[in-house]
């Protein structure tokens, strides 16, 4: 779903030129004005979406997602740690809003203090678990979800 | 040297009538630039056209008292404090511009048309030259520093494009107008000719040019943020989702992660990507 901006909401202040990793939010020459220069190379990351303070950015939905017509809308709070999106189809019938956290504790209270933290020993190099893992994804059997332990073997062709 | 009438100046120069009728004619520009650009560009017919479409998803009619309401805060707020700004830079160089703009703008038409040539207050002309400071110092820190081409796009700060055309013309009418003030106070009078010259040439084209710069920017902006505080008042919200009251039960009922992953009473995270301010050129 690339993006594209609302030019009466855009204020210029080059947010989304700053962080777009495609490099292709460009400020208009003659308005002052962000836009899309190539919405077909856009990774639809949203990260402008995102930085944008004045929700001046939108993604156009793709339309087996929200049909020719349609508006997908998304407002996120960082403060409130949600995102919420809103689907509404031409006929303005259909107006889905759906909404998730992105964080569930304050923003930069999660950085990893590795000064404090020991080395990891030769087990927990060679182990598969990244750094402070199991302990912070939620494994409840506390092991790696891998092929051998739920059963499975790998087989050529498509596996169901 | 800054309680000098500059108009008083010019007038030894021209007749008092020439420069009237220059007045007028940049504000009959003016007007006539901002109609050309909401004819031919569809300004107006797009609000309009959008007010309409967002009729259906209204969940309330606003009444006359609301619509005064929304009007009277986007002057106060939007208008008068810039607040559509979010970068504070950025915000009080537009406030310097914008008010230094409109008292150098009603201290020229007092000295042009209010006061005897001779007898304008002290007063008055000093606020012409504070005027013209004010625009001048703002908008050059615009011009080299905050200027999203400069700071964000990272092109240099001689680059000249279309939407230049307002700041540059502002920034020279201002400027060769205290430079011309300045010379022709200290005796000056032929050297300051040259200010004169630029000063009426940058003054000039920056009225007559609304069609072509962000002239008009100054009328549809305010209309911009009129068309927000509507919506968000009469809940069509321009079709973007309502976050609401996260410890409200009925919001938490419509969406469970909220109170799975936030708890019932969701705390304020601060600030995300707006605690690290973008600096990348």
């Amino acid at each position: 779903m690339p993006t594209f901006v609302y030019m009466t909401r855009c204020n210029g202040c080059g947010n989304c030129v700053d962080i777009c990793p495609s490099d292709i939010m460009h400020i208009d020459k003659t308005y002052r004005r962000a836009y899309n220069i190539e919405p077909s190379m856009c990774w639809e990351c949203c990260a402008c979406v995102k930085a944008c303070p004045k929700k001046a950015i939108d993604v156009r939905g793709y339309a087996d997602f929200a049909p020719l017509g349609h508006s997908v809308r998304v407002d996120r709070d960082e403060e409130k740690g949600v995102i919420a999106w809103r689907v509404k189809f031409r006929n303005g019938k259909k107006d889905v809003s759906l909404m998730a956290p992105i964080t569930t504790v304050p923003w930069g209270s999660g950085q990893p203090q590795l000064r404090d933290v020991p080395a990891p020993t030769q087990e927990q190099r060679d182990s598969q678990h990244l750094y402070s893992e199991p302990e912070t994804i939620r494994m409840d059997d506390g092991e790696v979800h891998t092929l051998k332990s739920n059963g499975l073997r790998m087989k050529l062709g498509v596996s169901y | 040297m800054f309680a000098s009438n500059p108009i008083a100046a010019l007038t030894n120069i021209v007749p008092l009538e020439v420069v009237q009728g220059y007045v007028i004619l940049m504000l009959v520009l003016v007007i006539g630039g901002t109609i050309l650009d909401m004819l031919l560009k569809k300004n107006a017919a797009y609000f309009f056209a959008k007010a309409k479409a967002a009729e259906s998803s209204r969940t309330r009619v606003l009444t006359p008292g609301d619509k005064i309401n929304a009007a009277v805060s986007t002057l106060a707020v939007e208008v008068a404090t810039s607040a559509d700004f979010c970068n504070i830079k950025r915000r009080i160089s537009h406030l310097l511009t914008m008010y230094g703009f409109l008292i150098f703008l009603f201290a020229t038409l007092a000295l042009v048309f209010a006061y005897p040539v001779k007898g304008a207050p002290v007063i008055v002309s000093q606020l012409w030259h504070l005027g013209a400071a004010m625009v001048t110092f703002g908008g050059f820190w615009f011009w080299f520093f905050i200027r999203v081409d400069v700071s964000a796009e990272g092109v240099p700060w001689n680059r000249v494009v279309q939407a230049d055309i307002f700041i540059l013309s502002l920034l020279g009418t201002t400027t060769f107008g205290l430079i011309w003030s300045i010379t022709n106070a200290l005796g000056a009078t032929t050297i300051a000719m040259l200010p004169l010259v630029l000063f009426i040439a940058s003054a000039t084209i920056l009225f007559s040019t609304v069609y072509w710069s962000k002239f008009a920017h100054m009328f549809f902006k305010p209309a911009a943020a009129l068309n927000r505080r509507i919506t968000v008042a009469d809940g069509s919200r321009e079709n973007l989702p309502e976050i609401g009251d996260l410890s409200d039960p009925e919001v938490q009922k419509m969406f469970p992660d909220i109170p799975e992953y936030l708890g019932t009473n969701p705390q304020n995270m601060g600030l995300g990507i707006g605690r690290d301010k973008s600096r990348h050129y």
